[in-house]
This record gives C-alpha cells, sequence and structure tokens, in this order.
C-alpha cells in the first residue's frame, strides 16, 4: 500500500487529459452522496462511519467538460492513523487531483475545520463544502458562510447534498475553480520557528507545502519519513537528523500542542461564523437514540428489531412465503416441468438434456436454488440491513455489545461484520477491514467462517429444523456455544493487546425508502454476480460428475466418514455442495428432508455440521485476500477439523440422551 | 518568610515525631545534623523550635509551619508518583528536592491538580490544606477521570493522560482537547460523550484518560 512513486515527475498526472476532483473529509459527512450525485453512478452510502473502505471513481460531466471524481475513504487529519485514512492520503499524495473538495459537517464546523487549514497548508486546491446545512439549521445554528469564505480566502459552499441542495454550487465551483491566495494560518513563533528549520534542509519540490510536510515529519509520520528518503537521497540525513533533534525536545505534547494551535486558529475562524441556540434543540432522533443506548431499553428494542426484522421479515416472510411462492409454484410446479419439456424437445441427447434439466441440471438446480430459495432470502435480509444501517442504529449496537465482544477479543466495531455475516459471510468477512487490529480481523475472520451461518443457509435450516420440535433448539444452542467458546479461546491464544473501542454516534436518521432500495440492489447484483456463476459451475461439475461416475465414487469414499457422524451416505451431496456454497449445501439438505431420507437427529447433527463447515468458495477466496494465504488455509483447516469434530460429537450426545430419538 | 532547605526538613522530621509519633522531642543526632548546625538558630529564631539540654523541642507557634512542610513534602511525592511516574528511592529522593519548590500558593495549584490527595504514597495522611476545605465546602471533585462523571454532568477537559501516542491522537480527532467542553450521556455499557454537536462512544480505558473538570 505505501508504495509510493518515488519522484514527483513520475505522478500519472492527466495522461488523459481527464481532471481529476477528489472528495476528502471526515467519515460519514456525506461524500459518497455527494459522489453519487455528482458521477451518476452508485457507490454504498451508509450512517455509519468508515462504510467506504476503498476508493470509488466515477466521471462527471460537468458543463460538458469530464472529471473523474474520487472518492476517498474518511480522514481526519492528514497526517494519518488507519489503513483507510493512509488510503485516502495517497490519493492526495500520488494524484494531484485538480480540485480538493473537503466535505464536513456543519454541525461539527469547529472541529472538522481543522483539516480545511491542514489541506490549505498542504498547498492543495481546497474547495470547502458545509454539508448537512439542513440538519444544522434544524439544530438552530446559523453559519455565515459568506464571512468563513472570505477568512479561509477559498470557495465555500454549503449544501445538504442528501436532499440535493448545493449540488449546482459545488459543480459550478468545480468547473470555476481558480487557485486564488488561500488565507494563511500562521502558528505561534516557537512553531513556526521549528517548521523553518525543518524546511530549510528541504531541497526539492514536493507535492504538498514545505511547511505541510515539516509538520508531518515533525509528527513522526512513517510514510511521509519514508518517501523522503526517496526524494532527498543527499539531504536526508541532515533532515533527519534535524526532525529528530527536535521531535526529541518536542516529545513530552507535540501532538497536543499542534491540536491546540489548530482548535486555536479554527476558533478565531469560527468567531461570528456560527451562531448557537442558546439551548441545545433535542430532536425526536435523539430521543430515539437514547432509548437505543440504555440497557433497559436498549436490550428490548434490540429484541423487538430482531423478531421483527430477522424473524418475522427474513424468515417467515422471506424464506417462508416467498420461497414456497417462488420455489413450489413457480418453479416446481410451472417452470422446471415447461423448460423440462421446452429442452428435450430441441436436444436429443439424454446427457445433455441432463446437463441442463436433470437432477443436478444448470436450470433445474442451479437457476432453482439460486432464484427461489436464494434470492428472496438474501433480498429481505439486505433490506432489513440496509434499513437499520440507515438509521444510524448500527454504532448503537456497537457500543451496547461492546463490553461482551471484548471476552472474545472483539470491539463492538465487529458488530457489523458480525451482523452481515448473517446475510452473507463473504461480504462480511470484506468487510472486516474496518476492524482496527490484525488480531481482531483474524478473530473476526474466524468466527465469520466458522458460526455464522449466512442468510441463505439460516432461512434453509430455519425451515428444515422447524419441522421437527427441539432440533432447532439443539442446533440454535449449538452454534451459540460454538461462537462463545471459539471466540474465548482465540482471544486467549491470539497474541496481541486488547483492542480499544472508539466510535462516532452519528444521528440516527429515518432512512430515505430510495437510498434503501438502491443499496439493497447493489449489494444483490454483487451478491449476484458472485454466486450466480458458482452455482452454475456446480452444477456441471455435478454432472460431470455424475456423469463419468466419479460423483458415486466420491459419495462412497465419504460414506464412512458420513456414518462416522451417523448421517446417511446420501448427505454426502450435500456436503459436496456445501464446498461450494454453504446455503447450497444446505439446500441439498433440504432435498434430503422432502425425500424423507433422514430423521431428526440426523438432520440436525447435518445442520450443525454443514453450518460450521469449510467456508464457501467465494468465501474462502475473499479471506486469501484479506488475511493471505497462511491464515485463510489455516483458518480453512481448523474449520473443517472443527466441524467434522462437533458433528461426531453431538451425534454420539444426541444418541446417549436420547434426545430427538 | 521562606526557610532554608535544611530548616524545613528539620521542622519536617521534628513535626512528624511529635504530631504523629507521639514523642515530646527529638535528638538532634538521630536527624543526622549536629546541635550546633545555623538551620536550628534559623528556626529559633522564628520561634518555631526550642533547644534545651541538647534536646529539640516543637513550639506551638510551630506546628502550623511544621504541618505545611510536611504537607508540601507529601504532596511533592504525589506528584512525583502520579503525574510523573517516577517510583521508588528516586521518587522519594526527587520528592525531597521538589518540595521546597511548592511555597507560596504553588502547594494548592499542584494540591488542586492532584484532586486533593489524603495520603501519600506510603500511606501516611496528607494534612488538608485551606484549598481542600474550600473544595469540600464547594463539593467541587477538581479533576477527575471521565469514568467518575454522572451521566449528564457537563465539564471541560482538563487533559489527556495516555502513554500511547495513537490514542491521544484517536481521542484529539473526536475534539478531546484540553479546554473544550464535554457532557457525560451515558457511562455503561459502554461510555457516551458529547463535544460540540457530536456524540461518541468509547470504552472503559479510553474513558479512563480522559481527565475533566467540572
Amino acid at each position: 500500500m505505501a508504495t509510493c512513486c518515488d519522484k514527483r515527475s513520475e505522478i500519472p498526472h492527466n495522461s488523459d487529459n481527464i481532471k481529476r476532483v477528489a472528495l476528502v473529509g471526515n467519515p460519514n459527512v456525506g461524500k459518497s452522496v455527494l459522489f453519487n450525485a455528482l458521477t451518476g453512478a452508485y457507490v454504498t452510502v451508509s450512517n455509519y462511519p468508515g462504510t467506504s473502505v476503498e476508493v470509488s471513481r466515477g466521471n462527471a460531466s460537468i458543463d460538458g467538460e469530464t472529471w473523474q471524481v474520487i472518492d476517498t475513504p474518511g480522514m481526519y487529519s492528514i497526517h494519518t492513523i488507519t489503513e483507510e485514512e493512509r488510503v485516502a492520503r495517497e490519493i492526495l499524495l500520488n494524484e494531484s487531483p485538480d480540485v480538493v473538495l473537503h466535505v464536513l459537517d456543519a454541525r461539527n464546523l469547529e472541529r472538522m475545520l481543522a483539516m480545511t487549514i491542514q489541506l490549505i497548508e498542504a498547498g492543495l486546491p481546497v474547495v470547502l463544502v458545509v454539508n448537512i446545512m439542513d440538519e444544522a439549521e434544524r439544530m438552530g445554528l446559523t453559519i455565515d458562510l459568506d464571512l468563513l469564505q472570505q477568512r479561509l480566502g477559498i470557495p465555500v459552499i454549503g449544501a445538504a447534498t442528501a436532499r440535493k441542495r448545493g449540488l449546482d454550487e459545488i459543480r459550478r465551483a468545480v468547473l470555476d475553480y481558480r487557485r486564488g491566495t488561500p488565507g494563511h494560518f500562521a502558528y505561534s513563533r516557537l512553531l513556526e520557528k521549528d517548521i523553518a528549520l525543518v524546511t530549510q534542509h528541504m531541497s526539492g519540490s514536493y507535492i504538498l507545502s514545505r511547511k505541510s510536510l515539516a509538520l508531518l515529519l515533525l509528527q513522526q509520520d512513517e510514510e511521509i519519513t519514508a518517501l523522503f528518503k526517496q526524494w532527498d537521497r543527499e539531504g536526508y540525513a541532515e533532515l533527519a537528523e534535524k526532525v529528530r533533534e527536535i521531535a526529541f525536545e518536542r516529545r513530552e505534547s507535540f501532538h497536543l500542542d499542534l491540536s491546540l494551535e489548530r482548535k486555536d486558529i479554527v476558533r478565531k475562524l469560527i468567531k461570528d461564523v456560527i451562531v448557537a441556540p442558546e439551548k441545545r434543540v433535542i430532536t425526536w432522533a435523539e430521543r430515539v437514540s437514547t432509548l437505543a443506548v440504555r440497557p433497559v431499553t436498549g436490550i428490548p428494542l434490540l429484541l423487538i428489531v430482531l423478531y421483527f426484522g430477522l424473524y418475522k421479515f427474513v424468515g417467515q416472510f422471506g424464506a417462508g412465503t416467498v420461497v414456497d411462492f417462488l420455489e413450489k409454484r413457480l418453479f416446481e410446479a410451472l417452470f422446471n416441468p415447461w423448460i423440462t419439456g421446452v429442452v428435450k424437445a430441441i436436444i436429443p441427447w439424454a446427457i445433455i438434456q441432463e446437463l441442463f434439466v436433470g437432477e443436478y441440471g444448470i436450470i433445474t438446480l442451479g437457476i432453482r436454488y439460486a432464484v427461489g430459495i436464494i434470492l428472496p432470502i438474501v433480498a429481505t435480509f439486505f433490506i432489513f440491513f440496509s434499513f437499520l444501517e440507515d438509521t444510524g442504529y448500527f454504532p448503537r449496537l456497537a457500543l451496547l455489545v461492546d463490553r461482551l465482544f471484548k471476552y472474545i477479543g472483539l470491539t463492538g466495531r465487529a458488530v457489523i461484520p458480525m451482523v452481515l455475516g448473517f446475510g452473507c459471510d463473504t461480504m462480511a468477512t470484506m468487510v472486516t477491514r474496518t476492524l482496527e487490529t490484525t488480531r481482531e480481523r483474524i478473530i473476526a475472520t474466524l468466527l465469520l467462517a466458522l458460526a455464522i451461518p449466512c442468510s441463505a443457509q439460516l432461512g434453509v435450516i430455519l425451515g428444515l429444523l422447524s419441522k421437527a420440535p427441539g432440533a432447532l433448539m439443539v442446533w440454535g444452542v449449538c452454534m451459540l456455544l460454538l461462537f462463545i467458546v471459539v471466540g474465548l479461546l482465540a482471544s486467549k491464544i491470539m497474541p496481541g493487546e486488547s483492542p480499544m473501542f472508539y466510535m462516532e454516534l452519528p444521528p440516527m436518521r429515518m432512512p430515505q425508502l430510495g437510498n434503501v432500495l438502491t443499496k439493497t440492489y447493489t449489494r444483490m447484483q454483487w451478491y449476484f454476480m458472485e454466486i450466480l456463476p458458482l452455482f452454475i459451475l456446480a452444477s456441471v461439475l455435478l454432472w460431470l460428475g455424475k456423469v463419468t461416475g466419479f460423483f458415486e465414487k466420491m459419495i462412497e469414499a465419504m460414506t464412512p466418514v458420513m456414518a462416522s457422524i451417523g448421517l446417511p451416505k446420501e448427505t454426502a451431496v450435500a456436503f459436496i455442495f456445501g464446498f461450494f456454497r454453504r446455503d447450497y449445501g444446505a439446500a441439498g439438505l433440504y432435498d434430503l428432508q422432502s425425500k424423507g431420507l433422514m430423521n431428526a437427529r440426523q438432520l440436525t447433527v447435518a445442520a450443525v455440521t454443514l453450518t460450521l463447515f469449510i467456508p464457501c468458495i467465494a468465501q474462502f477466496m475473499v479471506m486469501k485476500n484479506e488475511r493471505g494465504w497462511k491464515t485463510a488455509s489455516a483458518i480453512g483447516v481448523f474449520v473443517s477439523l472443527f466441524a467434522y469434530g462437533s458433528g461426531f460429537l453431538l451425534n454420539k450426545l444426541l444418541l446417549l440422551t436420547g434426545m430427538l430419538a | 518568610m521562606k526557610l532554608s532547605e535544611k530548616a524545613e526538613e528539620i521542622l519536617e522530621a521534628l513535626w512528624v515525631a511529635v504530631e504523629e509519633e507521639g514523642q515530646a522531642f527529638l535528638d538532634p543526632d538521630t536527624m543526622g545534623f549536629p546541635v550546633d548546625d545555623p538551620s536550628y538558630r534559623e528556626l529559633t529564631g522564628h520561634a518555631f523550635i526550642e533547644v534545651r539540654q541538647g534536646m529539640v523541642y516543637l513550639r506551638t507557634e510551630g506546628r502550623e509551619e511544621g504541618k505545611n512542610t510536611i504537607r508540601r513534602h507529601r504532596l511533592a511525592e504525589r506528584l512525583m508518583m502520579d503525574v510523573l511516574n517516577i517510583r521508588g528511592e528516586d521518587g522519594d529522593h526527587r520528592a525531597c528536592q521538589f518540595e521546597h519548590l511548592l511555597n507560596e500558593g504553588v502547594d494548592a495549584k499542584v494540591c488542586t491538580m492532584l484532586n486533593h490527595p489524603t495520603t501519600c504514597p506510603h500511606g501516611k495522611p496528607i494534612p488538608p490544606g485551606v484549598c481542600c476545605d474550600e473544595a469540600r465546602a464547594k463539593g467541587d471533585l477538581g479533576i477527575v477521570p471521565l469514568t467518575e462523571f454522572k451521566s449528564g454532568q457537563e465539564g471541560e477537559i482538563a487533559y489527556i493522560q495516555t502513554e500511547d501516542n495513537k490514542k491521544m491522537q484517536k481521542l484529539m480527532a473526536m475534539g478531546v482537547l484540553p479546554g473544550n467542553k464535554i457532557t457525560l450521556v451515558q457511562s455503561f455499557p459502554s461510555y457516551i460523550f458529547r463535544v460540540g454537536y457530536s456524540e461518541f462512544a468509547i470504552d472503559t480505558n479510553l474513558a479512563k484518560e480522559i481527565f475533566v473538570r467540572k
């Protein structure tokens, strides 16, 4: 990540003559909304700080001119601490955008202006967008943007991008941007002297101003230090010496001093710019927020959310009503017989017919699973998830569970990947990168791979086990127990310090239906791009296996393994399915159960084992991408053995106690 | 009036012997300062002590001054340990040097910063000063970690105490800067505080490191 080009001349600047505009700012100030509005493209927007972990790019046509718009992850300061912040700064360092739009939250102007100062000081072409003006106004704040613009010496625009306010002005400002003479913000004499001592030793011309770089060096910014090593090969030693000297002298409180000086500069800047009301205006959103974060009301609220959202909406409506309709009425009763007839009429060869419409046919199995079973469950889950996300409920849930999550080596922050895991573990594994430490990421990845069933799987398993009383209970208790035990063990075994929890609580908002639907749609799209090919591939492989007889052999080979955990040999099919996707495997169980091949005990053992069992191929690939081969393989092997072991023990236990007999 | 360092030390030892250990007098030899040391003359000049038959007695007039010197000594010890994190013998030694700087109101400032401690690191009582009584009368909590605030209580951030630079920067990025107003919204299961118009949630470990005054 930290591989930057070593000389400014090599920067891919305007190679295609397209101008660039970069969006930067604190997390959760509406950069992505603005990006979408400017480009007409879509990146996920949410009311959860730190959702954009990647850089998004899109083109915008402004007055016939094409601009490339770059959306960056949230950053608090030009001196970066987290991985996302580094990613964001890379854009500023490597791509020299023609305009930098600093987006900030009007309500927190005072806090966030500190970064505007840094951007201006760095010599970047900054345009300030004071966003979320509508909510600020509702709170009774008045902001004198003209005065602010005058003092900052850069264009300042008030906006409420979520309400489409200020968009034209922003476009105009980008188009008309001319480098003016922005304000100069002086620090104390002492600090200015130290800065001068450092800049003296700089010889090149750099992408950021010398002053800004000197401050970054003094803050011991590793990346910038490394860059200087390359930039100023000869002069570097002297520069480094000077920096070390000053940094040592001010070791007690350099960061604090700098922050305080900037705070002071900002305080002077906003004098008379912001007028706050005498009394805090308490909005309804704040009242709801209070309910959500107090344990006494928060826990019942969580249960209500889970009951209506997950159980009623996703479970009963999505996995029940809609699946029944699509799978039974549409596919089995109408579509499958019809398509089977069509295919048989067109293709004379039985073997090829099998490929499309046989037992494991691409259409009769692959498409039916994907559209009939998986689609409704995943769709309802994503609607539920996106809705909650936009209300701003998740950060509140995070702080509610932080204490408990600490026991399993995670912080409240992990609540997002964990909840998302109930939708799609693959997507959730990708999101684990928002966690702070490698330790947390590995533990979260492991738990997702092992104990969190994805929605498709969950839906099928709920449907499956609800027919055998007690089975669902045994399965649920097993999963919860294993989740806790593995989490506790992992937090004990994994080296590294215990993580800290901090999170901004965005205001609670009523989600906009359009946004929820678009978000669900993009997530669905991603999901289907990911799974449909796998379903088809699985069908083809299964067909090949059947035709060549390899499949039979494999089932035979797996029979003793299946038998050792008390399962009939036909379950091997489900487990082989499960290798492609866990939900696919669960759907396989569904078929077996409808054929009456399994009793309650076997069903439960199979469900537990399969839930724990190796993640689907897609998740494994993401694990490899995010955590590297070694960790991914280690987790893979552990999960397989653990799943088998748990199945074995559970079977023995159930036989011994006679439960579910 | 400012006593010499040596005189202060004699007065301290004498005060401890008389007020805390219940002795009537002190033998100059056990203190390590021979009786002909000019410091004794300095102290008798102020009528703080009396030297009779080679033994040193504390006079009523010297009680108050003795109490104040011991108070400064023990405050210095606390300062070394709590704030400067210098412990053990080194801490004691430095405290001895430091205490002499704590006069003329500086002791009250240090005492307030340390939030009016009642015992020294060795468990001995620190005699309360005027500032302590005032604070108690006003019910002033002084500077406390955020964890000591009640929900809904408002205050000002005094300082952040953390060894971890990254933590410090994170807190500062959230607007936790000395001088900013802060309101504790909730303290369980996590701490929620408000700075400006933003709310943040943090865990106990972070909350312990933010020091606030009411």
